[in-house]
C-alpha cells in the first residue's frame, strides 16, 4: 500500500534476493550433480555450453516477460502474448516468403500490427472496463485464430538469411538473439529509471484512485502498456519463429504466456500490481528455462516434469512471502513476532 | 456481450466492441463451410480441429471426396474442444443426416452423444482414433492407422539398417496422447529384444518443432559424444532434432540416424536431402476409405470394427524429390 511515493529501485530492490537466491540453489545443485553444466567451449567462432543454450532458449521468454511485469505493474495480465508471438512470426515471415517484402520492412509491419492488438486490448481494458484477463483472453482466441488464417495454417517456413540471423545469427561468438533480449531489457530498465514512467505503472496498480487524483492519465498510460506488451511479445515471435526456421501458427508460443507470469511472479511482482522488479522477472525467466534444462538433461519423465517445476515455483513464492518468512524464523527469535511486515 | 452491460461507456467504443466480437465470429467459423451441392447423401463430418498440416490434409481428403462423389456434406470444426464436437454431433442428428464422420477429439466421454446417434438410426464412421466406450455397437466402424504397428516398423527399419547396434534418442509425443503412448510402446518393444540396441535418454517435445529443438540441445549437451540415432514420434520433433545435431556440429543422417513418424512434405524433403533416414507414414488421405465405409453401410454390408490405414515406409531407397515434391500436405 503505501509505499507508492518510492521509486522502484530496478537492481537493488530487495525481492530480487529470493529469486536469486533460488536460482543460486539451482546452479548449486548442477555444481554437484553436472559439473559440466558450467563448460563453456568455443566451436567454429562459437560459444556453446549449457548456459549460453538456456539462455538462448530463454531469449523468447525474455521480452515476453518484460512486457508482461509492467502490464502485472498496472494490476492486469496479458494473456494475449503467445498468440500475439505466433500473429507477428507468421506475418513478417509470410511477408517475406509470399510477397518478397524486404525483412525489415516486413518486421517493422508484424511490430506495427501487434502493437495494434495490444493497444485494442489497453481499449478494453482502460475505456471498456473489461476486466484485463478477459480483454487479453479474446486476443489469446482471437490471435492465434488469425495466425492460423494468415497461413491456412499451414507452418511457413523461412529462408532469408537476414531473418534467420534474429535466431541463429552470432555476434563475437554471442548468440544475437541473447544480445538482443538483453539490450532491449537494459534499455526498457533505463527508460523507466530515467524517466517517470515507472513511478507512474507503480502508481496505477498500487492505488488507481490515488493515482487519478493525482492527476495521472490512468487509460492513456495502460493503452500504452498493453500496446508495449504486444510489441515484446512480437519480437519474440519474430526471435522464435527464426530459431526453428518456420513459423508455426498452431504452436508458437503456445502456453508462453503461463511462463511468462510465473516468471514475473518469481521475479517478486506480486499479481495484485505495485511494485515491480523488472530484474527479478529476468532472474524469473532464466530460473524457469534453467529448470526445465536441468529435468530434461537430468532425464525426469516427461511426465512429471510439471512437478518440480510447480515446487520450485511455490518455494521462491514462500521465500518471497514476509509473513512465511517471519512464522519460519519466529521460533528462533527471542521477542515474539508481534507483526508480519505487510 | 460483456460489453453490453457497462452503462458508462461511450458509444464509439461500444460499437467498436461488438464490431470486434463480430470480427472474433467470422474469424472462428470462418474456416466451416464446404459441401457439394449434388444430390444424393448427407454426410456431417465433425472434425477435431485444425491445428496440424496433417488434420488440414485429412479435412481436404474428406472434403475432396465428398466432392467427386455429390455427397452433400456438412461440415464443423469444433476448434480442438470436446463440447463443440459433441455438439456438432448433435446437430447433424437433429438435421436427419444419413450417416456421420466423427475425428473424435480424446477417447472417452463418447458413450451417450453416439448412443443418441445409434438410436437415430445414423452410423458413425469414425476416422484417425479410436474411442473408449461401454458398447461398441455404436459406432460402425473405425479407419484409423495402428501406432503401436508404426513405432514397430521404424524400430525393426532401425534393427536392419544399424545391424543391431544403437545408441538412441528417444522425443516422445505429448504426454498421455495415444500416438505418443503406442509409438513408444512400438518402437520400444523392438528395441527391447536387442541388447546392442539402447535407448540412452527419452524426453517429450510435445510433437513440436520449437519444444523438440530444445529438448535436443539439452539431451545433445550430455549425450552428443554417443548418441548415434533420433527417433521422434512425429515430423515436426525430428525436423528441430535435425537444426539441434546441426548446431551442435553433427551431420543429421550422417553421423546421426534421424527416424520420424508422419510422413508429411518436409519430413520427405529432408530425407531426400540425406538429413532424414527413415520416414514412417501415418496416412492422413481418409477421405475415399471413409465414404466407401459410408456406402457400405448403407448397402447393408458389415464392416470389421477397425479398418487399419496402410500405411509404408519411406527411405532413401524408394523415395526420390520429384515424390517429396508432390506430397500433398
Amino acid at each position: 500500500m503505501g509505499n507508492s511515493s518510492r521509486k522502484p529501485s530496478l537492481f537493488l530492490h530487495s525481492s530480487v534476493l529470493w529469486p536469486a537466491l533460488g536460482m543460486a540453489l539451482l546452479l548449486l545443485f548442477n555444481l554437484i550433480y553436472d559439473p559440466d553444466f558450467f563448460r563453456i567451449g568455443m566451436r567454429d567462432g562459437r560459444l556453446y555450453g549449457d548456459i549460453v543454450s538456456i539462455l538462448l532458449q530463454a531469449s523468447k521468454l525474455i521480452p515476453v516477460v518484460v512486457g508482461m511485469t509492467l502490464v502485472i505493474a498496472t494490476g492486469g495480465v496479458d494473456l494475449s502474448v503467445g498468440s500475439v508471438m505466433a500473429v507477428a512470426g507468421t506475418l513478417a515471415a509470410m511477408l517475406v516468403a509470399s510477397a518478397s517484402m524486404p525483412v525489415a520492412a516486413a518486421i517493422l509491419i508484424a511490430v506495427l500490427v501487434v502493437m495494434l492488438i495490444g493497444s485494442v486490448s489497453g481499449v478494453l481494458v482502460a475505456y471498456v472496463r473489461v476486466q484485463p484477463i478477459v480483454a487479453t483472453l479474446i486476443f489469446m482466441v482471437l490471435g492465434r485464430g488469425m495466425a492460423m488464417r494468415l497461413t491456412k495454417g499451414m507452418g511457413v517456413p523461412i529462408e532469408n538469411e537476414a531473418f534467420l540471423f534474429l535466431g541463429g545469427g552470432y555476434v563475437l561468438g554471442i548468440p544475437f538473439a541473447v544480445i538482443l533480449v538483453f539490450a532491449f531489457a537494459a534499455a526498457v530498465a533505463v527508460f523507466l529509471h530515467k524517466t517517470a514512467a515507472g513511478l507512474l505503472i507503480s502508481a496505477v496498480g498500487d492505488n488507481a484512485s490515488a493515482s487519478r487524483l493525482c492527476g495521472i492519465r490512468q487509460a492513456r498510460l495502460k493503452i500504452g502498456i498493453y500496446a508495449f506488451s504486444g510489441v515484446c511479445a512480437g519480437i519474440a515471435g519474430l526471435i522464435a519463429a527464426a530459431r526453428v526456421q518456420s513459423a508455426e501458427p498452431a504452436r508458437m508460443g503456445e502456453l508462453l504466456e503461463l511462463d511468462a507470469i510465473f516468471a514475473v511472479v518469481v521475479g517478486g511482482t506480486a499479481l495484485t500490481g505495485g511494485r515491480f522488479s523488472l530484474a527479478g522477472s529476468l532472474i524469473g525467466a532464466i530460473l524457469i528455462q534453467t529448470l526445465v534444462w536441468t529435468m530434461q538433461k537430468l532425464g525426469v519423465p516427461s511426465d512429471v516434469t510439471p512437478v518440480p517445476k510447480a515446487l520450485v515455483i511455490l518455494l521462491v513464492c514462500l521465500l518471497q512471502s514476509p509473513r512465511f518468512r517471519a512464522q519460519l524464523t519466529a521460533p528462533f527469535r527471542r521477542n515474539p513476532v508481534m507483526k508480519a511486515p505487510a | 456481450m460483456i460489453m453490453k452491460t457497462i452503462p458508462s461507456t461511450p458509444l464509439i467504443l461500444k460499437r467498436a466492441g461488438l464490431g470486434l466480437l463480430a470480427l472474433c465470429a467470422a474469424v472462428l467459423t470462418g474456416c466451416g463451410g464446404g459441401g457439394g451441392e449434388g444430390a444424393g447423401l448427407t454426410v456431417g463430418f465433425a472434425q477435431a480441429g485444425a491445428e496440424s498440416a496433417w488434420r488440414r490434409a485429412e479435412t481436404a481428403s474428406i472434403k475432396d471426396e465428398a466432392g467427386k462423389r455429390g455427397v452433400n456434406l456438412r461440415f464443423s470444426d469444433a476448434q480442438g474442444k470436446q463440447e463443440n464436437q459433441i455438439a456438432a454431433v448433435r446437430d447433424f442428428i437433429a438435421q436427419g443426416v444419413d450417416a456421420i464422420i466423427l475425428a473424435p477429439i480424446v477417447e472417452t466421454g463418447w458413450d451417450d452423444v453416439l448412443g443418441e446417434a445409434k438410436d437415430a438410426g445414423i452410423p458413425v464412421v469414425l476416422v484417425d482414433r479410436g474411442v473408449d466406450v461401454g458398447d461398441d455397437s455404436i459406432y460402425a466402424t473405425l479407419i484409423a492407422s495402428d501406432f503401436v504397428a508404426e513405432g514397430k516398423m521404424a524400430g525393426e527399419w532401425l534393427f536392419k539398417k544399424s545391424g543391431g547396434k544403437a545408441r538412441i534418442i528417444e522425443l516422445e509425443g505429448t504426454p498421455g496422447a495415444a500416438p505418443a503412448i503406442d509409438r513408444k510402446k512400438g518402437f520400444d518393444d523392438v528395441i527391447g529384444q536387442h541388447a546392442g540396441m539402447e535407448i540412452i535418454a527419452s524426453q517429450s517435445g510435445d510433437f513440436n518443432i520449437e519444444k523438440g529443438k530444445e529438448v535436443m540441445e539439452a539431451l545433445l549437451a550430455k549425450h552428443a559424444g554417443e548418441v548415434t540415432v533420433v527417433y521422434a514420434h512425429n515430423d515436426d520433433m525430428a525436423l528441430g532434432a535435425i537444426q539441434a545435431l546441426e548446431a551442435a556440429g553433427k551431420k543429421p543422417g550422417e553421423e546421426v540416424i534421424v527416424i520420424s513418424i508422419d510422413g508429411g512434405k518436409a519430413a520427405l524433403t529432408a530425407l531426400v536431402e540425406g538429413k532424414m533416414n527413415c520416414v514412417v507414414e501415418c496416412l492422413p488421405l481418409l477421405g475415399p476409405n471413409a465414404f466407401d465405409a459410408v456406402e457400405t453401410i448403407r448397402a447393408g454390408g458389415t464392416l470389421p470394427k477397425w479398418q487399419k490405414v496402410d500405411d509404408q515406409l519411406f527411405d532413401a531407397d524408394n523415395t526420390d524429390a520429384a515424390f517429396a515434391e508432390n506430397r500433398p500436405y
